[in-house]
């Protein structure tokens, strides 16, 4: 436990230390409290409009800065031959794995939770609104998600030599399936067979992304999801999670380093 | 003699997808013994297979057939990594860590305690005479240093087997001798080195033993007084060994 600390402490050094990062940091905050300014209408429509667009940047701006640094995290290691003075130690790839995964998430925990504070700071000081538990289990399901999205990136990045690819590929997918998740089911509904099977069964196989998106029921005052609701799509995060972790390490054990 | 690195008829086919499948033997069959204690030479020309040899020896390239082991433990074992200090060769370490930072990192993975890190952490920088950079990124390194930060990590673990790729590459007259020192006083502590080197005069003066491969295979093993015998120099013996004739440029 301990040599995975200590490898997820070296990607948030990076990542503190890198000034890229800070870019896309800053530019998302600067947004939101542009739109919060915008907000003096007192239009409801208006009001929500503005609450929905500051979210939509917080979604892409976490999924862009979780995907692109997991990306690099193994062909950084591979490039740099860090990798190897790692592995001479008593390190198992699976702690690398797990490593770089701990490290990426808990770096993109921290993001999240101050977009969200930002967002929370001045939507409640526009409007005296405080919906404290709509935005907790909105930040830990958005969370969750990307927990799943980084351990896919890892796999990718086991396959990918180029961060650049792995990150488009997994952005893509990303999207299509918080775009589609939804409708693929009823659209699977009107194909005619083959594709109507080939569909129910993406819809089956797929991870339900777009299940975390609270976004409505924070611009929409919406109320509470169930917790138990909120338990289960953790677990169900977990396991998917634990799936991609468990492929990318199947597939980084057996390589050959030096090539 | 008890050995403590061994390979028994180790082969060592790479192929690749850049290559379209194509193989290319980097090791023949190569046999070796390093018994403890010794100090050991690893030589052979560009690309003779010094460096797959160790990536063998610390898993990160599968072999294609024959065994490899160390303290008697083979190789793909993780386990048998527990008591060996690693030098790769052209390592760009965590860049934005500075060499304390990347020490203590190293500490961490071996489950050093805080104190005991501390203390081999200031006694490494004092050994690598990096004291003065410690808190500096390694970034900001010049080549020279960035190899004795790499010799200090590994022997963040007090090893007692040091596998050391071209320890000296890179380093000025004076950084080679501070090298040579340590590798002597690693001998001394009873330790076991086993490196790769194209300085064959260093060799000569440190090495209890050493090898000389070329294509893949062993052409000479034994004391450098042996493989000197007949020959004014390790440098004659070495090109005569490896079949270059000491012609004229044209
Ligand atoms: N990933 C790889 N794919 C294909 N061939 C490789 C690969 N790595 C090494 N080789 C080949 O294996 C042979 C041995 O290479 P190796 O790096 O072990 O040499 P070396 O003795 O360390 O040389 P040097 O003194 O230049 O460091 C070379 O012919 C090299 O071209
Ligand atoms: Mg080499």
């Amino acid at each position: 436990m301990n040599k995975i600390f200590a490898l997820a402490g070296v990607v948030i050094k990076e990542l503190y230390r890198r000034k890229d990062f800070y870019v896309l940091f800053v530019l998302t905050a600067l947004l939101t409290l542009a739109a919060g300014a915008v907000n003096f209408f007192h239009d409801d429509k208006i009001v929500r409009y503005v609450k929905d667009i500051c979210l939509l940047l917080i979604w892409v701006s976490a999924l862009v800065i979780s995907v692109v640094t997991t990306a690099r995290q193994i062909p950084a290691e591979r490039e740099a031959r860090t990798i190897f003075p790692l592995l001479a130690k008593p390190v198992s790839r699976w702690h690398v794995i797990v490593g770089k995964f701990l490290g990426c998430w808990l770096a993109t925990g921290v993001a999240l939770v101050v977009f969200y504070f930002f967002f929370a700071a001045i939507t409640g000081s526009k409007e005296q609104i405080w919906p404290w538990g709509a935005y907790l289990e909105a930040v830990w399901m958005h969370w969750v998600m990307l927990a799943i999205v980084i351990a896919m990136v890892l796999l990718g990045s086991i396959y990918f030599a180029a961060p650049s690819s792995t990150s488009t590929i997994t952005i893509i997918v990303v999207g299509g399936v918080l775009l589609l998740g939804t409708h693929l089911n009823t659209i699977a509904l009107q194909q005619p067979q083959p594709m109507q099977s080939i569909l129910a069964t993406v819809y089956f196989l797929m991870p339900h992304l777009e299940w975390y998106d609270l976004r409505d029921f924070v611009v929409y005052d919406m109320g509470l999801v169930p917790v138990r609701a909120v338990a289960l799509a953790t677990l169900y995060g977990a396991v998917w999670t634990a799936i991609f972790l468990l492929l990318a390490w199947f597939g980084f054990r057996r390589k050959s380093l030096n090539t | 003699m008890t050995a403590i690195l061994r390979t028994e008829k180790l082969r060592v086919e790479y192929r690749s997808r850049e290559m379209r499948q194509q193989t290319k033997v980097a090791l023949a069959g190569l046999d070796l013994e390093v018994g403890a204690g010794e100090v050991f030479g690893f030589l052979g020309p560009n690309g003779a297979g010094k460096t797959t040899t160790m990536n063998i020896l610390l898993g990160f390239v599968p072999l294609t057939s024959g065994s490899a082991s160390l303290f008697g433990i083979d190789v793909r074992q993780p386990i048998a990594r527990q008591r060996i200090g690693y030098l790769p060769e052209l390592t760009y370490y965590y860049k934005f860590l500075t060499a304390e930072e990347l020490l203590r990192f190293y500490a961490k993975i071996f489950g050093l305690a805080r104190h005991e890190a501390d203390q081999r952490i200031a006694e490494l920088l004092k050994l690598v005479e990096l004291e003065h950079a410690a808190k500096r990124p390694i970034k900001s390194y010049s080549k020279g240093m960035q190899q004795r930060v790499g010799l200090a990590q590994s022997l963040i673990n007090n090893p007692d087997l040091l596998i050391l790729d071209e320890p000296t590459s890179g380093l000025d007259p004076l950084g080679r001798m501070k090298v040579r020192e340590i590798i002597q006083r690693l001998k001394e502590q009873g330790k076991t080195v086993f490196f790769s080197s194209h300085e064959l005069g260093e060799v000569e003066t440190v090495c209890d033993r050493v090898a000389i491969v070329h294509q893949g295979e062993l052409k000479a093993v034994g004391t450098v007084a042996e493989i000197t015998a007949g020959h004014e120099n390790l440098e004659k013996a070495f090109l005569k060994i490896v079949g270059v004739q000491n012609s004229p440029l044209p």
